[in-house]
């Protein structure tokens, strides 16, 4: 058990069972607003399926709804894992050779993601954060179609409607209300799909998510609030955030929530799958707190050194997402050999799409302000379009 | 041919457009049992069920949120906010969504909103409730901003604001919900375009909202001392219809511009810098701005000294024909 490490302070907590202090090093100049929030495996209240040391943990609620998950799909769960922790690390290579601006790293998260997104099926809808390119190659969006933004040659990398998920939101925490107000369209129209709102621990503190469960709940939307609780926000730990599990906020709107562990891709599926059967059957909103951590910095420019501890961080590098399922499957070293070169494969794929990717038009700046003639903008790309034709004649 | 007040010509417009196409939703505070606190929205709720017509919880982001996922899903939402300075809690979504929604995605989302902002003063109300905040989405790029001065209008550019493709701010001059008008339903008049409401020669008077009837009412004072005033309702506020605004400058060669919201940054600067750029050499004077002053909007009983009013308007028009003013006797 991981938490063998942590020093569990209950007397200070109104709910302590869930509410830990990580007894680090660091401890001593720790503030109390810097107290973290951490996953407890030993108060039962976080779902888990697969242990970080790959054992199987029999649970009668959540086990029926995984029958289907035999080694096989297993094993397929996990060539996703792999290949969108290949992506990320190739998107990450890309950035520092210079062919992206930014990127923002998932690693870590893959089994949230990937347990998540595979549970959907394609007339469901997701609104996401920029951190979710795990999910975005779940639901079928072309590789090169991620790199797009971060390479600055478009606003945003696909189409919303071929692959059922929206471009990111970067405005944190806004989606959840689209998620919300899709969720209640698909209730008008009395189809039976579902909107899910991907986040993280820090947009539970903006207005919008509160908002969205508010609606969701008065409403009754189908639609799942799916809380990656990676432990940071940039640099800001999760116990800035919220000083009790950001699940239990949940029940106060109405809406009933779970924490499960973020790592476990088995535990993500089955939470995710009851999820979404609730909101089919017109249970309505149920709130997801995967509990997970980010292991790399939040994006390409930032130094996570400067806040990050390292006995923390090396904690949750024993709970990998990977590591347990490769335990639990035993993979033959053949079938380990072909899902890593089927991964390396996608990542040349992806290295190549990216830098196929070329700079756009100038005058493309004005395309699609209006989806209707606009006599203002057509004015500035007309004069703009003469203006760099002067330096051509 | 009906008589109505611009407040039931918006309602009828409503009517018409849930009518016609069953995509059509509204959501708002109050909206549903009520009416809305200005009654825009009476009836609908009966006619058209909870379902087309939403009364929702209190949060003006999440009513602008909820309206971008059910434009997602094909819906043609038309939002009220309840007051002008209670749009501010929605302004993300707003300019940071709603707005950029279809440059994001290349054009494959729209987001065919309607917000219907009732606002402005001469109400004697309380904070919050008398402001002016178009010229913040007029700066506001994949925004539409249009407003309304009569109950024909009302009703035909509230119906074409629905209808369009791009979000729409649509501002309802609330202290002229209740003038009367004849409206013809069936009537047509592009939403982009301004409407030359009373001819002239002398001056070109350029007002929106509540204040058209203000600028008519200035041009009859003006014209009785031999001065023609051209008034121009602007109608939409951007984009700015130049051409109409450019012929009449160009006729006048003198242009005040009025209007409630604060004077810097304002539409008057804009409509100012944009005439003197396409007007430069017909210019006689400085264009005149008659706007509110830099301020908060003030308690009620000083609004009269805040929004511009006829007298104030006439002093302008003084100023840009370089006139002694007939009641304070001053010169420009």
């Amino acid at each position: 058990m991981q938490s063998t490490t942590a020093v569990i302070d209950r007397s200070a907590q109104a709910y302590p069972p869930a509410v830990v202090q990580i007894g680090v090093c660091m401890s001593t100049a720790v503030s109390a607003q810097r107290q973290q929030v951490a996953l407890d495996f030993e108060s039962g209240d976080v779902v888990q399926l697969l242990d970080p040391a790959g054992n199987r943990l029999a649970d009668s609620h959540y086990d029926p709804l995984i029958t289907d998950l035999t080694d096989d799909r297993l094993t397929a769960l996990y060539e996703d894992l792999v290949i969108v922790r290949r992506i990320d690390t190739e998107a990450t290579a890309l950035q520092r050779q210079g062919e992206l601006g930014l990127w923002p790293p998932m690693l870590g998260q893959e089994a949230a993601q990937v347990g998540s997104a595979r549970a959907l099926r394609s007339d469901d809808f997701v609104f996401s954060s920029y951190r979710e390119n795990g999910v975005a190659y779940c639901r079928g969006v072309e590789l090169v179609d991620l790199v797009r933004t971060w390479r600055g040659t478009a606003a945003s990398g696909w189409d919303p409607y071929t692959v059922g998920m929206a471009t990111p939101a970067v405005i944190i925490g806004a989606q959840t209300l689209h998620a919300t107000g899709y969720a209640i369209g698909c209730k008008k129209d009395g189809v039976d799909s579902v909107a899910v709102a991907y986040f993280g621990d820090g947009a539970t503190s903006e207005g919008d998510v509160s908002e969205a469960m508010v609606f969701a709940a008065s409403f009754a939307a189908p639609v799942v609030f799916f809380c990656q609780n990676n432990h940071w926000a940039i640099s800001e730990p999760v116990g800035l955030q919220a000083v009790r599990p950001i699940a239990d906020r949940a029940p106060g709107f109405g809406i009933p929530s779970v924490r499960v562990d973020g790592n476990d891709v088995l535990a993500v599926t089955a939470v995710m799958r009851e999820a979404l059967k609730r909101a089919r059957e017109g249970g309505g909103p149920t709130f997801i707190e995967a509990v997970t951590y980010r292991m790399g910095p939040h994006t390409t420019s930032d130094d996570p050194t400067r806040y990050v501890d390292p006995l923390q961080r090396e904690e949750w590098a024993g709970r990998d997402p990977l590591a347990r399922v490769e335990k639990y499957l035993e993979l033959s070293d053949e079938v380990a050999a072909g899902i890593a070169q089927r991964a390396d494969r996608v990542a040349a794929e992806f290295r190549a799409g990216c830098l196929e990717l070329d700079d756009p038009e100038p005058l493309s700046l004005f395309d699609n302000v209006y989806a209707t003639p606009h006599s203002g903008i057509a004015r500035q790309r007309s004069r703009y379009s003469a203006y760099l034709e002067g330096f051509e004649s | 041919m009906t008589e109505l007040t611009l407040s039931k010509a918006i309602g009828t417009g409503l009517h018409r457009a849930l009518a016609e196409d069953d995509r059509v939703v509204l959501l708002g505070e109050d909206i549903g049992t009520l009416g809305g606190v200005f009654r825009v929205t009476d009836g609908l709720l009966a006619e058209f069920g909870s379902d087309r017509v939403m009364d929702t919880p209190l949060a003006e982001s999440a009513i602008i949120g909820t309206a971008v996922g059910l434009a997602f899903r094909g819906f043609r939402p038309v939002v009220e906010i309840q007051f002008d300075g209670f749009i501010y809690p929605g302004f993300d979504q707003i300019v940071a969504q709603v707005a950029k929604m279809h440059y994001r995605t290349g054009g494959k989302v729209r987001m065919p909103l309607t917000i219907r902002v009732p606002y402005g003063g001469g109400i004697g109300a309380v904070e919050h409730h008398s402001e002016s905040p178009e010229a913040y989405f007029a700066h506001t790029a994949g925004l539409r901003v249009v407003t309304c001065s009569t109950p024909q209008d009302a009703h035909t550019m509230i119906r074409d604001a629905i209808a369009c493709d791009d979000p729409v701010l649509f501002f309802e001059p609330k202290r002229r919900y209740w003038t009367k008008g004849d409206v013809d339903e069936d009537a047509s008049y592009p939403l982009e375009k301004a409407r030359v409401v009373v001819e002239g020669s002398d001056v070109t008077l350029l007002a929106y909202g509540p204040l058209v009837q203000t600028a008519l009412d200035a041009a009859i004072a003006a014209g009785d001392e031999g001065i023609s005033i051209e008034v121009i309702d602007l109608r939409s506020l951007s984009p700015l219809d130049y051409d109409t605004i450019e012929a009449s400058v160009n006729k006048t060669g003198h242009v005040i511009i009025t209007h409630e919201a604060a004077e810097f940054g304002g539409m008057g600067a804009e409509l100012a810098a944009g005439i003197t750029d396409r007007c430069f050499f017909r210019l006689e004077a400085a264009p005149q701005r008659v706007t509110g002053f830099d301020i908060p909007y003030p308690p009620a009983r000083l609004e009269e000294h805040f929004l511009p009013d006829l007298d104030r308007i006439l002093d302008a028009v003084d100023r840009v024909l370089g006139r002694t003013n007939s009641l304070t006797g001053w010169t420009k």
